[in-house]
């Protein structure tokens, strides 16, 4: 086994059936699970979308009631956020920020499995509500008390609360992997400051959902302990408090949009370096900057309640609070535009997507330092005018950045080039469609229209820009199915891409495309910061490895087994199978809990290695 | 990269599952944090039934608080046992351990019941929800502790508790001793301030 490896094809390194799937430990495998996994829930959540918006294209439309439009924006904004960004994102944590620290895999790789079918598991039981009749339709944050059984009886909350909290574990279980991968596994030599951006910000944003998902857990728990037990934290009639609610979920709620954010702003770390064919300007300030915003982003969720009552003195400290991280976001923006300055610019869809990003998050992050401000919040709160803004920054934002990371990785993943031509298509298709959709709904925002309304009346002006709004969205709908042509038809005939396509800077380059199962027959010896470029064009030393035997663990179907027992658990609190002593205990919570035994013991003996 | 024992390398020199371990620690923080929270927010706000001053037992409570705090002695000395070889001590030892969280689980069943039967449920007022999903959450690590502890406690028995036994008992003995200072902040915010 001496000869070069070569880059191999899909076929032939993605080859077994379901079954070698359903007990893959190989990060690169997980990651290409959550990546496909997530863009079928995109498809889902982008046709609640266009339902949406095609039921506000006129006044006084009725395409859709006043209840399924509730469930529309419900499923859209839970969907988006955890069952497409999120997973996409931990996509690219699996595959990418692994090679990029010169590992073999993560430091948990059961776990990692288990963290995948948890989520499918999860996705798949928020959205049984469809095949039931009963969506939840409270809104993503689901305030108290309309989620209590007395303002929403029935299984649509349930399957909100339930999704959520099995989501939830999912990112928490995936957070400790990540944590101690990136802390404990690097290459010899590489030393935090020689981490690239991309793995830096997987570090944080892991840290992140390590701390604020506790939060959630203990929030929604509340919520189902008043929906199945008839307790009363959140219920003014029994001395609960609605505010509880509101604190404990945005505690969580706020530092979960950096979760959304940062991890596409390490993508744009590393393509607008790559394309510039220079160095990320400022590395060290990008770092501390990331590190500052995650840590800031704990202190300011009351930002999201200016409106509530807090009374003055609250409502100055977080809005100072909230300006404040406009400044290590400010130094992230100029340190990327700086990188560019002077570079020798390839104008690749992966940097059109990169450039968007930079500019379309800006917008959004000016019409957001707007509401920092508590008394101009008063009037954008509720409006369509924060509507427009989180969506800037979600799509312009995120999802440009995600789909920079997806041209930019694509040939890593696959041995294969997306088309440039479809990809150039594919952009200005999408920042047309994109920016018609959402820069018409800050006006509508200032005339007054309100969110989650599923009607306007004639006559108050909101008709022009509504419609323009929808047509926008349909343009957005073409942009994604172009995109999706090119993803398909690029993995069966898209150009041969070779190791290094675009002479790039980080380790997952050195490799071959797609890598090898073992990833590194032997672990680079790291010397500095964007090591591999260093080797190629300063040292001009570089080798690429040879092909190798190195022993892996073992595949397991462990973790699917105790996926299935937690799914089991959580579905049993929605269909009481056979209820024992009164719901919402029953058989099927039991048959839950034993496969759950019984998978963490076949697991914990089973043989990891060899 | 691991060599006869299977010790891995590692960028920190932690294990990696130590590092784990203390990653669900810090984790479990914000969660009993969320929980002890919603209590000092809710547990004057009961509408009706009992108040804490009514029901809370600060002497009972005090016997099984010291009860797991033993038991976080006795993990201590089956770990280093554990680390010296000395096998039959280990198991002494652990089994010790379990028994005092079954002690504590004891103690936490009778208090219980007791408040249910002086009128304090779950749902009875926010008071008893918010007592009773902290210390039931609480309650509940300490039994996934029990199970976790007898659980190397019959492997050791069965000759399966060989490879990097003493990690693996060490990495237990941290989770054990973080449901312990939970405890003691439990009891210390719920029992000792109840009139604050």
């Amino acid at each position: 086994m001496s000869e070069v490896a070569q880059s191999g094809s899909l076929s032939e390194v993605y080859k077994g059936g379901i079954g070698s799937w359903i007990t893959t430990v190989d990060h690169k495998r997980i990651g290409i699970l959550y990546g496909v996994t997530a863009l079928i829930f995109a498809i889902i959540g982008g046709t609640e979308a266009m339902l949406i918006r095609t039921q506000l294209i006129v006044p006084n439309n009725d395409f859709l009631s006043a209840d399924t439009f509730n469930s529309m924006f419900t499923m859209h904004g839970v969907t988006m956020i955890f069952m497409f960004v999120m997973p996409i994102n931990a996509a690219f944590f699996n595959y990418i920020s692994v090679l990029q620290i010169g590992a073999r895999d993560v430091a948990f790789p059961r776990l990692n499995a288990l963290s995948y079918w948890v989520f499918l598991f999860g996705g798949i039981l928020f959205h049984l509500g469809y095949v039931v009749g009963q969506t939840p339709a409270v809104g993503w944050f689901g305030y108290a008390n309309l989620t209590s059984s007395q303002f929403t009886p029935g299984l649509g909350t349930d399957f909100w609360v339930l999704g959520l909290q099995v989501l939830g574990l999912s990112s928490l279980i995936a957070s400790i992997n990540f944590i101690a991968t990136i802390l404990n596994l690097r290459a010899p030599g590489m030393t935090m400051l020689r981490v690239p951006l991309f793995t830096w910000t997987t570090l944080i944003t892991n840290v992140l959902l390590l701390l604020a998902l506790p939060v959630i857990t203990v929030a929604l728990a509340q919520v189902m302990f008043g929906r199945f037990f008839g307790t009363g934290l959140y219920d003014p009639n029994s001395g609960g408090s609605v505010l509880l609610w509101q604190h404990l979920f945005w505690i969580f709620g706020h530092p979960e949009v950096y979760i959304l954010i940062l991890p596409p702003m390490g993508m744009v770390s590393e393509i607008l370096p790559t394309f510039s064919r220079k160095p990320l300007f400022g590395y060290a300030a990008m770092v501390y900057a990331s590190a500052a915003i995650a840590f800031l982003g704990f202190s300011v969720w009351a930002h999201h309640m200016f409106t509530v009552g807090m009374g003055p003195v609250a409502n100055a400290v977080f809005s100072a609070a909230t300006m404040l991280i406009a400044i290590p976001t400010g130094v992230k923006i100029f340190n990327w535009i700086s990188t560019m300055w002077g570079g020798q610019l390839r104008m690749t869809t992966a940097m059109w997507f990169a450039v968007g990003f930079v500019a379309l998050f800006t917008i959004g992050g000016l019409s957001g330092i707007m509401h920092a401000s508590p008394p101009i919040d008063t009037q954008h709160q509720d409006s369509y005018f924060v509507v427009a803004h989180f969506h800037y920054v979600l799509i312009g934002g995120s999802v440009f950045g995600i789909l920079g990371g997806i041209y930019y990785w694509f040939p890593k993943i696959t041995g294969r080039l997306m088309s440039e031509s479809l990809g150039k298509l594919n952009f200005w298709l999408l920042f047309f469609g994109f920016n018609l959709t959402f820069f018409p709904q800050h006006f509508l925002g200032v005339d007054g229209m309100p969110r989650r309304i599923y009607t306007y009346a004639e006559g108050l002006g909101l008709e022009t820009w509504n419609f323009w709004s929808t047509m926008g969205a349909y343009l957005t709908a073409v942009a994604a199915v172009v995109f999706l042509y090119n993803l398909v038809t690029s993995c069966i005939r898209g150009e041969v891409a070779g190791d290094d396509p675009w002479d790039a800077r980080t380790l997952e380059w050195a490799i071959s495309s797609p890598p090898p199962e073992y990833n590194f027959v032997e672990l680079p010896q790291v010397v500095a910061r964007d090591d591999f470029w260093h080797r190629k064009h300063e040292l001009k030393n570089f080798q690429p490895q040879g092909a190798g035997h190195v022993m892996l663990p073992n595949p397991t179907h462990w973790p699917f087994v105790t996926a299935v027992g937690i799914g089991l658990f959580a579905l049993s609190f929605i269909f009481p199978v056979l209820p024992l002593w009164g719901s919402p205990v029953s058989l099927l919570t039991v048959v839950g809990v034993i496969v759950l035994f019984v998978g963490s013991y076949g697991w914990s003996f089973a043989k990891f290695e060899g | 990269m691991s060599d006869a024992h299977g010790h891995h390398y590692t960028s920190l020199g932690v294990d990696n599952r130590k590092l784990g371990m203390w990653l669900l620690i810090a984790s479990e923080c914000l969660l009993f944090g969320s929980l002890i929270g919603t209590y000092m927010i809710m547990r004057n706000k009961g509408l009706s039934g009992p108040t804490p001053q009514e029901v809370l037992d600060i002497p009972v409570t005090t016997i099984s608080t010291f009860v797991l705090l033993m038991s976080s002695f006795s993990i201590v000395l089956a770990l280093n046992a554990i680390q010296h070889g000395k096998i039959a001590s280990f198991r002494r030892w652990i089994l010790a351990t379990a028994l005092g969280g079954l002690i504590f689980l004891g103690f936490q069943t009778y208090e219980f019941t007791i408040f249910v039967h002086e009128g304090l449920g779950l749902s009875t007022n926010v008071f008893g929800t918010s007592f009773f999903m902290l210390t039931g959450t609480h309650g509940t690590h300490v039994a996934v502790g029990v199970i976790w502890l007898l659980s190397l406690y019959f492997a050791s028995v069965r000759g399966r508790l060989t490879e990097d036994a003493a990690l693996k008992v060490d990495t237990m003995a941290l989770y054990w001793h973080f449901v312990d200072v939970i405890w003691i902040i439990i009891f210390t915010v719920v029992y000792l301030f109840v009139f604050v």
